[in-house]
């Protein structure tokens, strides 16, 4: 059968049936606009959480942690043998990273990367009559600004503060908005040693992630070892890659190296990109039943057409159409509400990324944001549009199947 | 005028349906139908005239027997086979019209040859006009089914069943839902068709007044042809 017959035949159909056709069409047109604009939310969502990782975070950190504790002596002695050992009590030794010095001299050899070195550890921000757990890092500031933007996110303040007053400190905002902490207010920084710090704020910071603003604070490297009572030493070694795809095989190579455990960005923030995997799932699984929802849409228009027009494929049977020619034509019904009501769908979720894109209202979840962060790709339009015709054709595939199947005797018997 | 081989031939032709009860339409129907011969077919109700039209139609397969097309035997034939072989040899006129109701007249005697696709695109609509005139309808070509009246949409019918030019006419009670005139005015063309244009048509009818005015007639009873 020549195409523009089918076809022809296949639109009158429609036409006819304006109504049901017209539901059938919004069913794809709205499967493929939600697909759309939640693919482009979500998307942007986690583009943007992973840029700001990326930005504001090291790439790869150097602990002074092993992922397995050291083998004891005696099982290396007695290789693959049951051993037990009581009474076995770990070293009381100085933490940190030995040979952290020689480790920095080593990286910073390599090419594309930067290095800073950090000595974290917990300690209590007391402030009036508030007692704030807070992360306490100690950093070299014209190292830190290589690696980290954190002078970037300042919003108060300097990093060069950290160098001018006696006893800088510079904190999150999150932390100083529970503590009422402003610019230039004195804070009591306590130690698990034991050490009393009075430090004076020069400095506050926003990264977007609310984690970071809520915990860390920032001192020189040298307070924070006198804080810490342990002097000369660092217990991080924060990298910045100038190609960040390479991370997790820099942490990698880093930890064969020294032995030291490392982690990339991806590692620190598997939690959420583990999150995102099961976001995703959820996105495509709306997006899914809605489309099947559109698929009975179809399937029961095509169905009715089949159902009332069983003397017309009575006669263009016995006219000389081939069973194929009459399953044609009801996919083709299918395949134009199909093809249809993705092109209105893309023009919906066009029209909705864009709403969406002009929205604005303050959230704090994972990251601070001032409205959707909107990722508008050719992908989801081409994704869409490819679930929508299967779905539809598979829909019209049925009732096509069925109408194919009719023997015109039956049909022109039971009429006449 | 007789051509030596008859351009539909039954042959022993049965058919039964299944069932608990198998039921018998037609039994044992012999029948030759030659170029330019026009035949009724005429029979009480439930005699299996209509069954008889289907199987040399190609519409219904037999349970026993051939139908020969041309001298060609049909039995063993593939479906896509016999559709084509009813598109370009057959054309069928039924009680009811059966237009395509989304399609102005016109269309509906297009379709035959559109599915063909021998014809250009031109020539299929002036074939069509053609036929449109030759049966009084020029006016009417541009109408939809439902804007005509009964003996309009069933002379459509037989334009469109005169679309891609067929050997054989059938026809299963052309003139059962038309008033005397427009009866009369049907059974008329397909007289020529046969006379004129040396067709073999077969027409199915109970109205014996016009089953005599066929060459030749053929009574079935029970399934079986009766002298």
């Amino acid at each position: 059968m020549p195409a523009p017959l089918g076809l022809a035949i296949a639109a009158r159909h429609l036409l006819h049936r304006r109504r049901q056709t017209v539901t059938s069409l919004l069913g794809v047109a709205l499967g493929v606009a939600f697909f759309i604009a939640i693919a482009s939310m979500m998307q942007g969502f986690q583009k943007d959480f992973v840029n700001r990782i990326i930005d504001s975070s090291p790439h790869v950190t150097i602990k002074d942690e092993f992922r397995t504790p050291p083998p004891q002596p005696v099982e290396s002695a007695y290789r693959g043998a049951v051993i037990q050992l009581r009474g076995l009590k770990p070293k009381d030794e100085v933490r940190g990273l030995r040979g952290a010095r020689a480790i920095i001299a080593a990286l910073e050899q390599l090419p594309g990367l930067k290095v800073a070195p950090t000595l974290s550890g917990n300690a209590l921000l007391r402030y009036g009559p508030k007692d704030l757990s807070v992360n306490v890092n100690g950093i070299v500031p014209d190292k830190e600004r290589l690696v980290t933007k954190l002078e970037k996110d300042l919003i108060a303040g300097k990093l060069e503060g950290l160098y001018t007053a006696a006893n800088g400190i510079i904190l999150g905002e999150g932390v100083a908005l529970k503590a009422g902490i402003a610019m230039d207010d004195l804070v009591s920084v306590v130690s698990p040693e034991g050490v009393v710090l009075r430090m004076k704020v020069v400095g506050i910071f926003r990264s977007g992630i609310t984690a970071t603003d809520n915990f860390d604070t920032y001192v020189l490297m040298k307070k924070a070892q006198v804080l810490q009572n342990r002097p000369n030493v660092i217990n991080r070694v924060r990298i910045r890659m100038d190609d960040v795809e390479q991370s997790e095989a820099l942490a990698k190579s880093i930890e064969a190296r020294f032995g030291y455990r490392t982690e990339s960005w991806q590692e620190q923030s598997s939690n959420v990109l583990g999150i995102f995997v099961i976001q995703n799932a959820i996105m495509y699984s709306t997006v899914g039943a809605i489309l099947i929802v559109a698929c009975f849409g179809i399937f029961n228009v095509i169905s009715t057409v089949v159902f009332e027009k069983t003397k017309d494929i009575g006669i263009m049977k016995s006219m000389g159409f081939r069973d194929a020619d009459i399953r044609r034509v009801f996919v083709y019904e299918g395949l134009m509400v199909g093809a249809i009501g993705v092109v209105m769908g893309w023009a919906l979720g066009f029209a909705l990324v864009e709403f969406m894109g002009s929205l604005e209202f303050k959230m704090e979840g994972f990251v601070r944001a001032e409205g959707f962060v909107l990722y508008k790709t050719p992908k989801h339009y081409v994704i869409s549009g490819a679930m929508g015709l299967v779905a539809s054709t598979f829909a019209a595939w049925l009732p096509a199947r069925r109408a194919s199947r009719l023997k015109p005797v039956d049909i022109v018997r039971g009429a006449a | 005028m007789t051509a030596a081989i008859p351009i539909l031939e039954a042959r022993r032709l049965t058919r039964e349906l299944p069932g608990p009860v198998p039921v018998t339409l037609v039994r044992d129907i012999d029948m030759r139908v030659t170029a330019g011969e026009f035949v009724a077919v005429t029979g009480p109700s439930g005699s299996g005239k209509s069954s008889l039209l289907y199987l040399l139609g190609l519409l219904d397969s037999p349970s026993a027997g051939d139908v020969l097309v041309d001298g060609q035997p049909t039995a063993g034939m593939t479906d896509n086979a016999l559709a084509d072989l009813r598109l370009a040899r057959f054309g069928f006129v039924f009680q009811f019209h059966f237009l395509l109701p989304e399609f102005s007249a016109r269309d509906n005697v297009q379709i035959p040859m559109r599915r063909l696709g021998v014809l250009s695109a031109a020539d299929i609509r002036g074939r069509a006009d053609f036929l449109l005139e030759t049966l009084g309808l020029a006016d009417h070509a541009h109408k939809l089914p439902e804007q005509m009246s009964g003996g309009q949409r069933q002379r459509v019918a037989v334009a469109r069943a005169l679309a891609n030019d067929p050997a054989i006419i059938l026809a299963d009670e052309p003139t059962g839902n038309l008033d005397t005139k427009s009866a009369e005015t049907v059974f008329s063309l397909f007289r020529q068709l046969a006379s004129d244009q040396g067709r073999a048509v077969v027409v199915v009818t109970h109205d014996t007044e016009l089953a005599a005015r066929a060459d030749r007639r053929i009574h079935l009873v029970d399934g079986c042809i009766v002298p």
